[in-house]
Formats: C-alpha cells, structure tokens, sequence
C-alpha cells in the first residue's frame, strides 16, 4: 500500500506541490490527472525518492525510504517520462543491467528477462539494439524494465507520451495485466481517456493541489451539470463563448475551433434558449448534438480551464 | 557487488560499443605522439632539421669577402642565398628569410689589417627576424667562425695578404720605434712574408685559424648505448592530454545523466552514492588504462619506446595518474551547473594543465619561475614520471614522488566531487 501524506515541494517561490495526500491500496490502479506543471512528476518523484518533499511524507507498506539503499526501496518500480534506456545496447542487456542494480543476476536474471520480454511482446526483438526501436517499443520496454524486480507498487509517469495509438493499446493491455496480478500502480497523465479506462480512482491535480480524488463514477457525482451540449457553427470568428454563460441554466462554455460546447443543468429547458441566443445574434449553426460529461468536463467544472489548454 | 561490477561493465561495454569513437580516441594521441616524437627528435634523437635561410650581400667583391661568402654556403645548417639589400629587407620582414649578411665596401682589407693592428674594425650589417632569436644567435655564431677563418687564411697565404705585410715592411723602416722594438717586429712581418710566400706549396693554416678544441658529445639517458627516443615523452604528452580530455567527457556525461530518465531510474533502484559514483570513477580509470596501454604498446611496436626504468614504477604512474583522470571526471559533473557552461572551462582547465603539465613542450624551455609554478599541476608529475620511467630509466624510488602527488590531487578531486555532487535533481 502507498501513503502520502501532506507533501508539499517548493522550487523557490513556486509552490509545485502543496498538501498533496492520497493513499493506493494493494492491486489498485490510481490515475494522477492534471495539466502539464500541475505537479504530477514531482508527486511521482517525492514518492520515487528522487526529490525530497519540504513537508510531508511518503510511506510504502507503512515504512518511510530511509536512506539510498532501503531495502523499502524494492517495492517500487519507476517508469520515468523520459526514456530510461542505453540506445546502443540491446533490449536484453539493458534488462540484464538493470536486472544487476536490484542484484538480480545469472539464471534468475534470465528467466526474468524472458518473462518480462514477453509480457511487453518484444521477445523476438531481444538482441536488437534499442536505437532500432521505434517509440512505442522504447516505451514498452521502458515499462519493462521497471518490473525485472517485481515490484509490488508500480510509478508511471505518462508512460504513453509520445507514441502511437496501436503501441499505447499495446502499453494498457501490458498495465490491465500487471493490475490483474494484484500489483499497485500509480498513473499519471494529462490523458483523460487513458485515466478513465485504466484507473479505479482518479486524482484530479491542479497548480500543486489535490481538486478531487474520487473514482470515476464518484467524480460525475460532482459535476454541477448532467448533459453537455455540442453545437457546431458555421463560423466562429469573433465568437464570444463569454456571452453564452449569462443565459439561464448554462454552467460553462467551451469553444474548440468551431465547436462549441455548453454545459446545462436542463437539456430541455437550457437548449431551446442557447440556440435561440445564437440565431438572434447571427451566428448560424450546422450541427446540435448532446454529449455525456467525461473527465474533460469534470476538469473544467472544478477549473473553469480545459485540461489539455492548461 | 553485483550492482557495482554491472555498472562498471555497462560502461566498458558503452565505450567499447561505440568503436568509431574508440579508434579515433586512439588515433588521435598516436598521430599527435607520432609528430611531436619527430618533431622533438624522433627515434635516437634524430631528426632531420630544416636550414635557416640567410641571404647575403657581398658589397666588398674581395678575396676575403668571396671565401667568406664560400665559408658561410659551405655550413651544413645554412641556407645561403646572395641578395641585393633591399630584396633582403624585404625577405627578412616577410618571414622568408632568418636573416641577411651585409658585407661592406673594403671589408676585406680593413679586416685583415684589425687583425693585426689597433685599427677601426669593419662593420658587417646584419638583419634579422626578432621571432627567430635562436637560429640568429646560431648564425652569428657561424658567422663569427667563418670570418676568423677565411681573414686568416687569406693573411697568411693570400696576395692581400702578401701586400699588407709588404706595406706594414715599409712603414715600418719609417717608423718612430725604439730600435729592439723595430727588429722584432721586422723579423715578425718577414716570417711572415716568407711564410706567406711558401704557402704555395703547403697545407699548413691552409685552412685559416679554427677553433682550437673539438667537443665529445655524449647523451645523458638511462645507459650506455641507450640512445634517446624522443617519441617516449611525445607519447606520454599526448596520453596525458587526451585521456584528461576523455576524463572531462566522463564529467560531461554525468552531467547530461543527471538530466535524464536514466538517471531517475539509478536513483530509484537501492543504490549508494558510493557504488553510484565509485563505479563510475573506476570504469573511467579502466578505460584510462587502456587508452594508455595502447598508446605506449604502439610506440613500442613502431618507434622502440621501451621502459628503461621499473616496469612497477611505470605501472605505479599509469594506474595512480588513470585514478585521478577519473577524480577529475567526477569534480567536473560535480561542479557543473550546465553542460554547455561546464564543457567551456572544463576544457580551458584541461588545457591549461595540460600545456603547463609540459605535455606539448617540455618543462624545461618554460621560464624558470613558470617551471618552479609547474610543479601544482598534476599533469607535470605524470609527465615527469612517465619520462623517468621511460627514456631516463630511472629506479622505482624515482616514481614515488609522481605517485604520491597524482593520489593526492586524486584524493582531492574524489573528495570535491562527493562533497559537492547534487545527487537530487532538485539540488
């Protein structure tokens, strides 16, 4: 089980993380969502032991990291954001030597590999040099190799930036499996559907601060709104969303290139309005559809910012 | 153990890896070693040096002047070209000439009567280019030595001569002298107008007055028949330089280590920071060593360098100067901030030491307070040390010192870089 408990790091006068608590319990998968610079890394770095926190602290089964070798330190597996891997060695002697700093060696160490290898589906590219890779195979066996000393508690930190959609579907199969075997993982992202399709509980962070800690479920039960409103204009230029919020029963606008979504306690009494609004004003639509609210909307709801436009 | 031995193992496997860098680290030093052994003597101390170029200008057109002239393209280390004085100015402020020889109008006779009597003494003008202050000393040395001997030999069997003494014989019957003093020089200028006359037939002073002693000339090295080998300190300069250079590169990859995944994933594995940085640090002196093997197996091989002196001394130097390349390394990833501002002054540091060390040019053409100063730089023990060891042939109680000191600036490398590393990111 992971604890943290009221971490706060500054870098000078910038507060990245502030009071940050939660807890992941044994084979639960918890998704650290935020905008870029909201604190997520830091977080994962506190708890890896890469940075120490101004205040608070992190307990893994109950037991703070003491010192660089803490034996506490075997139950963590760390995927860093950045590649974590020697280009000109192969897939297996980069596995062989991080196998070697968790003094997993000779035939363990190979048998590990094997399984490990085949886990993340890169068994027949073993002996190839990972500058032969592409992105998404640097990916997986990035994942990999975090896991040559089976940890119980998994840090990945946006493990899927950067690749394509067949190796990030590659990369949740790999995690779904882990989550099956009972392993804990902690998963952060600016991804919202990769948090809802993965994680049983979802940390909303923003600026440093915890906004929500809930499961999915549990995180709609927040919104202030029930249905989303998808309006595509003819044009948007020189739109102000801005208006479209003094209308009853509107919570918030957001306007995506020419779509524009507004988010209503009513359907029924809020849409007969907004589009009214819209013909008198002169702005002519093509399409209305209405949309259920996702994490997306929860992000904006607790904001008042778009995740990605963070 | 086992995580010490695999990092060290990944790094000499990294290293081994990259074969184009391996074989241009190496060609490097052996080609830089290869020149600067030729330059600075090459194999048994010979060398083929170029001549200095002088150019003259013969104004007198007198026998002597024409046997100067004659002595001076005669010389082995002269490149003599005859001149008129403006094209020699000009030659000499271009660089393409050393220097320019100006005999002047009545040179030969003035010369041959200062010889023998108090008399104003003829001027020859000389030029020269104050960047070639060695080889204009050099020339006027020759030049002095030529003039004694092509005056002197046209005095005492030429027809100049012969007139002088004829005229000195005249003068002297009307000279106001007291008698004694009249006869004996009579007696002189007749010996040697008699000499003079016979001189047809003989060898004696044919040649002019010499220098009257020859020098044996003997080399100093680690023995008798051991010649010296210029290519041992060309070797040791060059493998000093180059693997200070691949210590730096160890320092820089730390530094551009500590920016990335890699390293996050070192430090999240239970690690020490000994076995972190020890590892590091041993593996850099590997590969030091076996730069250094390569270096000094090639210049045994190609050009006969031999370790003249103890073989354990040698190792001593090579294993303790290795040590602090790699202490260097780390004080360099410690003490960084970024790397592009790092690789600036790391690279003037290894500079500095590596031209004080005496790795270009030997310590001993330094000025003496620069050679007195030398002796804080690490670089000029492994220098002086490696040479011991190799041409001078020197006992293992001679490395001692070399030792000592390069563990010392090891130690308080070592010591800077564990106390002033940032082992978190956020440090």
């Amino acid at each position: 089980m992971l604890e943290v408990k009221g971490l706060t790091k500054r870098y000078g006068k910038l507060l990245a993380v502030e009071d940050v608590s939660f807890r992941a319990d044994h084979g639960e998968t918890v998704g650290l969502l935020g905008p870029n610079g909201a604190g997520k890394t830091t977080t994962v770095s506190i708890i890896a032991g890469l940075l120490s926190p101004d205040a608070g602290e992190v307990l893994i089964e109950g037991q703070r990291v003491e010192s660089d070798t803490d034996p506490v330190k075997l139950r963590i597996g760390l995927v860093p954001q950045d590649m974590a891997l020697y280009d000109q060695l192969s897939a297996r002697d980069n596995l062989t030597f991080f196998g070697a700093l968790y003094s997993i060696a000779g035939a363990p160490a190979r048998k590990i590999i094997t399984e490990v290898l085949d886990l993340v589906g890169l068994s027949d590219r073993a002996d190839d040099k990972v500058q032969t890779f592409s992105g998404g195979m640097k990916r997986r066996l990035n994942l990999a190799a975090a896991l040559l000393h089976d940890p119980q508690i998994l840090l990945l930190d946006e493990p899927t930036v950067g690749v394509d959609p067949q190796s990030r579907n590659a990369i949740f199969e790999n995690l779904e499996t882990l989550k099956r075997t009972g392993k804990t993982l902690l998963y952060t992202t600016h991804y919202m559907e990769e948090a809802e399709r993965l994680c049983d509980r979802i940390i909303i962070v923003d600026h440093g601060k915890v906004i929500a800690d809930d499961t999915l479920s549990g995180l709609h039960k927040l919104l202030p709104v029930t249905n989303v409103l998808a309006i595509g204009l003819d044009c948007a230029d020189g739109f102000n969303p801005d208006k479209i919020l003094a209308l009853p029963e509107v919570k918030f606008v957001q306007l995506e290139k020419t779509t524009l979504r507004v988010a209503v306690h009513d359907l029924s009494r809020g849409a007969p309005g907004i589009l009214r609004w819209l013909n008198e004003n002169g702005h002519p639509y093509n399409r209305v559809a209405s949309e259920q609210p996702d994490l997306e909307t929860v992000f904006l709801t607790l904001t008042g910012r778009s995740l990605r436009d963070s | 153990m086992i995580p010490f031995l695999a990092l060290i193992r990944k790094d000499l496997k990294l290293f081994l890896r990259d074969r184009r860098a391996v074989v241009v680290g190496l060609l490097v030093p052996i080609v830089c070693g290869s020149f600067f052994g030729y330059l600075f003597g090459g194999h048994k101390g010979i060398v083929e040096t170029s001549k200095v170029p002088v150019l003259v200008m013969d104004q007198d057109e007198s026998e002597i002047s024409r046997a100067l002239v004659s002595e001076l393209a005669a010389e082995k280390n002269l490149a003599v070209q005859q001149s008129t004085l403006e094209a020699a100015r000009d030659a000499v402020r271009k660089g393409k000439a050393t220097a320019a020889i100006i005999i002047p109008k009545g040179f030969g006779a003035e010369a041959g009567r200062a010889l023998f009597r108090r008399t104003t003494k003829p001027e020859i003008g000389l030029l020269y280019d104050p960047s070639h202050n060695v080889e204009f000393s050099m020339v006027k040395g020759i030049l002095t030595g030529a003039v004694m001997q092509s005056v002197s030999r046209e005095m005492f069997r030429g027809r100049s001569g012969l007139e002088m003494v004829n005229q000195s014989l005249v003068q002297l019957e009307n000279a106001d002298l007291p008698p004694d003093d009249k006869t004996a020089l009579l007696h002189l200028l007749t010996g040697v107008k008699e000499w003079n006359e016979r001189q047809g037939n003989s060898t004696t002073l044919g040649g002019g007055l010499s220098t009257p002693y020859e020098t044996r000339d003997e080399a100093i090295t680690s023995g008798k028949n051991v010649e010296y080998n210029g290519y041992a300190h060309s070797f040791a300069g060059m493998g000093v330089q180059f693997i200070l250079f691949m210590g730096l590169d160890v320092g820089i990859t730390l530094l551009m280590l500590r920016q990335s995944g890699l390293w996050q994933r070192l430090r999240a594995a239970p690690l020490s920071r000994a076995t972190l940085l020890g590892s590091r640090a041993i593996s850099a002196a590997l590969i030091a060593g076996f730069i250094l093997f390569v270096l000094f197996a090639f210049a045994r091989l190609v050009f006969g360098v031999h370790i003249q002196g103890s073989f354990a001394g040698f190792l001593g130097i090579c294993a303790a100067f290795c040590l602090m390349t790699a202490a260097f390394g780390l004080m360099v990833a410690a003490l960084g901030e970024t790397v592009e501002a790092t690789r600036g002054y790391s690279i003037l540091a290894t500079l500095v030491m590596v031209m004080l060390g005496g790795a270009w040019v030997p310590t001993f053409v330094f000025p003496e307070w620069l050679q007195k100063l030398t002796v804080i730089i690490p670089t000029r023990w492994a220098i002086d040390g490696f040479d011991g060891m190799t041409w001078r042939g020197l006992g293992f109680s001679s490395a001692l010192a070399p030792i000592a000191v390069l563990l010392l600036f090891t130690l308080l490398f070592g010591t800077l870089a564990v106390m002033r590393f940032r082992w978190r990111t956020d440090e």
